[in-house]
């Protein structure tokens, strides 16, 4: 019996082990090498050949010169501030966009439900990238957003919004919305209507009890999806380069740049452990909050 | 089984028995002077084409403990929801203190209700819970939180002021909707099923500090309930509903002793129903019902003058059914039968007793002897028998 719990549980834990602890340690390697002229593009490389002072000789040649790089040139502390504001900023561009779904769904009829849900999960059958170059196709000075406000006479030159950091936003909105959608409407569907009741018989108008029973109620949704948009939107790469302009620097790019480009593997690696670093704080947070609300069910 | 205990077998004629049993005589609804608290007036709902409520019309006295009682989709809980507010009758009005309420939304309503559910705000402490309905009137901080105090000491949760709702049991979380529901000292207090959540004998105790709570702070309470022992313990009236109807209003006492109708003898407690026809009529109103082919006729006592040869139903009560081994002398209503089953509820048994014409009369003795000397058992031919006046004749 205890034999196979613990068997149970060591199942995830390989499973973390092999698919994000010896990548990681890798990618982790990498950021302490130097670059070179080889394949792969970096050195030292370990020996087992020569031994325990193989083993030795590797290790000595392995040091933090790439951090020190990193916080010399200002541009990667640009790109990793800037990159946190267009996080935040679309996070809550999202939460704005995605409560009133969310909420309209839960208090659609239930006939209504499973087609909405179906509505809200369909683009995914899309391909993420085509999606992105849909966009490309709507928002471009002669996409199909502004011929139309052309042709309705709103606007008479046509509005730049193609590689702008708004279409960042539209696009980052656009892609994470589910995210953000599934998790509010899953605790306000299962908001008891008859704390709403209670409020209105204990003395508050509609819109006051929305926001002294429902808002706090579906706060744990709401943080859910905020860390489920904020997380994958602070390192996005796809959505700035091709949405994006010469101006929008985020991390993600200046991370694909310097291993693509400059075939800088030591520095992007130490881009990428930075950004893991930075992101491993809105991953406790959200951490903590699932287990809150988890444990406020029971 | 507490009425068989609280309400003794009256075997006086109604005609001379029209007040409520027993002190305190308080009954405004036979004081033609009392002004109603709350008036239904020929209120129908609909539901599309379902009927909830049907042409009600019903007064409520102030400080009564007034009961709804009957069958799930018997419309108590939509009479009790459009006292609330959250549902608008399709015709007729509800007035309290005169006043007409059915435009006035439920939040500025001087109602208050204890949902079944509680409906207790999860995210809040139980004294933001109390307190919720005190900061939205307005009244100073301090003043709530005297209240509060106050309300926490009423329903005896002063240590539990700063726990959230899923750290307390259910019978906690149960006062603290009440406390939650009176905080606003509402001039109407509606509760419905408040204690359908809890076990029995919680329930028992429950009820006794409930009827308390109500006479400390002179609320008139509404109550739905579909429990008839709880509506018999608390209520001042209770009214038995079917149908968007209210078919029987009246003291719980007079509505097991006096039914109007066969519904409501046979849904409040236990009964035995025979139905016949009314045949001679006594000079002192009695009349004698034919019920069976060569079988002597029973003697009953109207509700309602029955003319001869209408078809009617004598209900009697089972603990008002005698059995005995001899024949007994010189009675009214004598039967003979067969036990055929026997409930043994421990301080009383039911005997079910097979008649030769195939009726099956129920009869309750107290077991106030041990089990093994019982004198009855399965099988035994067993003779029956009632007073001319502890029966009811009806004919609804």
């Amino acid at each position: 019996m205890r034999a196979g719990k613990s068997f149970l549980i060591l199942v995830p834990y390989l499973w973390l082990l092999a698919l994000f602890l010896v990548p990681f340690g890798i990618v982790f390697k990498i950021s302490l090498s130097d670059t070179a002229l080889a394949i792969p593009p970096y050195m030292p490389t370990l020996d087992l050949s020569a031994g325990w002072a193989g083993v030795r000789e590797f290790l000595s040649e392995l040091d933090f010169e790439n951090y020190v790089f990193l916080t010399e040139d200002d541009l990667y502390f640009k790109a990793y501030m800037s990159s946190l504001g267009i996080a935040i900023v679309s996070t809550l561009l999202t939460l704005m966009v995605g409560y009133p779904i969310a909420y309209g769904m839960a208090n659609a009829s239930e006939r209504f439900r499973p087609m909405l849900m179906m509505l809200v999960i369909l683009p995914f059958w899309t391909s993420f990238l085509i999606r992105v170059y849909a966009w490309m196709g709507i928002l471009s000075n002669e996409g199909f957003l502004n011929q139309f406000l052309l042709w309705t006479g709103i606007i008479s030159d046509p509005l730049v919004i193609m590689n702008t950091n708004t279409a960042v936003y539209i696009g980052i909105v656009y892609t994470y919305l589910p995210f953000m959608v599934l998790p509010i409407y899953a605790t306000l569907e299962k908001l008891d209507g008859s704390l709403l009741e209670a409020a209105e018989d204990l003395g508050c108008g509609r819109i006051e009890a929305f926001w002294r029973v429902t808002v706090p109620l579906s706060r744990p949704g709401a943080l859910a999806g905020s860390f489920l948009v904020f997380i994958p939107a602070l390192g996005e790469f796809v959505i700035p380069s091709l949405l994006g302009g010469s101006s929008t620097l985020m991390i993600g790019k200046v991370l694909w740049e310097e291993f693509f480009s400059n075939r800088d593997w030591p520095v992007a690696s130490a881009v990428a452990v930075v950004l893991l670093m930075i992101l491993i704080v809105p991953i406790i947070l959200f951490q903590r909050n699932q287990q809150a609300a988890q444990e406020a069910d029971k | 089984m507490s009425e068989f205990e609280a309400h003794a077998p009256v075997e006086a004629p109604p005609s001379e028995d029209t007040a409520p049993i027993g002190p305190p005589a308080f009954a405004p609804w036979n004081d033609p002077d009392q002004k109603p608290l709350i008036q239904f007036r020929n209120v129908t709902k609909r539901f599309g084409d379902f009927t909830a409520i049907d042409k009600l019309t019903i007064d409520i006295y102030a400080k009564e403990f007034f009961a709804l009682l009957g069958p799930s989709g018997c419309g108590k809980t939509t009479l009790m929801r459009m006292l609330a507010g959250f549902e608008t009758p399709t015709e007729g009005d509800i007035l309290l203190d005169g006043k007409n309420i059915v435009p006035v939304p439920p939040n500025k309503r001087p109602v208050n209700m204890m949902f079944q559910s509680y409906a207790l705000f999860p995210h809040l402490t139980v004294a933001q819970n109390i307190a919720f309905g005190l900061e939205r009137s307005n009244m100073p901080k301090d003043k709530v939180a005297a209240r509060v105090d106050e309300m926490l000491k009423l329903v005896q949760l002063q240590k539990f002021g700063g726990r959230k709702p899923h750290q307390i049991s259910g019978g906690q979380r149960q006062r603290v909707a009440l406390a939650r529901s009176l905080a606003k000292a509402p001039k109407l207090l509606l509760l419905d099923e408040p204690l359908g959540a809890l076990d029995k004998k919680l329930r028992g105790e429950t009820q006794f500090e409930l009827m308390e709570i109500q006479e400390k702070t002179g609320t008139t309470f509404v109550i739905v309930t579909h429990d008839q022992e709880e509506a018999m313990t608390v209520a001042s009236r209770i009214a038995v509903m079917d149908h968007g109807r209210m078919v029987q209003v009246d003291t719980p006492d007079r509505i097991y002793e006096l039914p109007n109708s066969v519904y409501v003898a046979d849904f409040i407690g236990d009964v035995n129903l025979i139905e016949g026809n009314a045949a001679s009529h006594h000079k002192d109103g009695k009349v004698e019902i034919h019920w069976a082919e060569g079988a002597p006729p029973i003697v009953g006592t109207p509700m309602v003058p029955v003319a001869n040869g209408t078809r009617c139903t004598f209900g009697i009560r089972p603990e008002k059914v005698h059995i005995t081994k001899k024949l007994p002398e010189g009675k009214a209503n004598i039967v003979r039968g067969k036990i055929v089953d026997i409930a043994y509820l421990g301080n009383i048994s039911t005997y079910h007793v097979a008649l030769p014409t195939g009726e099956i009369i129920k009869a309750q003795a107290s077991n106030n002897r041990r089990i093994e000397r019982r004198r009855f058992t399965w099988d035994d031919e067993v003779w029956l028998w009632w007073s001319e006046t502890a029966g009811v004749v009806l004919t609804g």
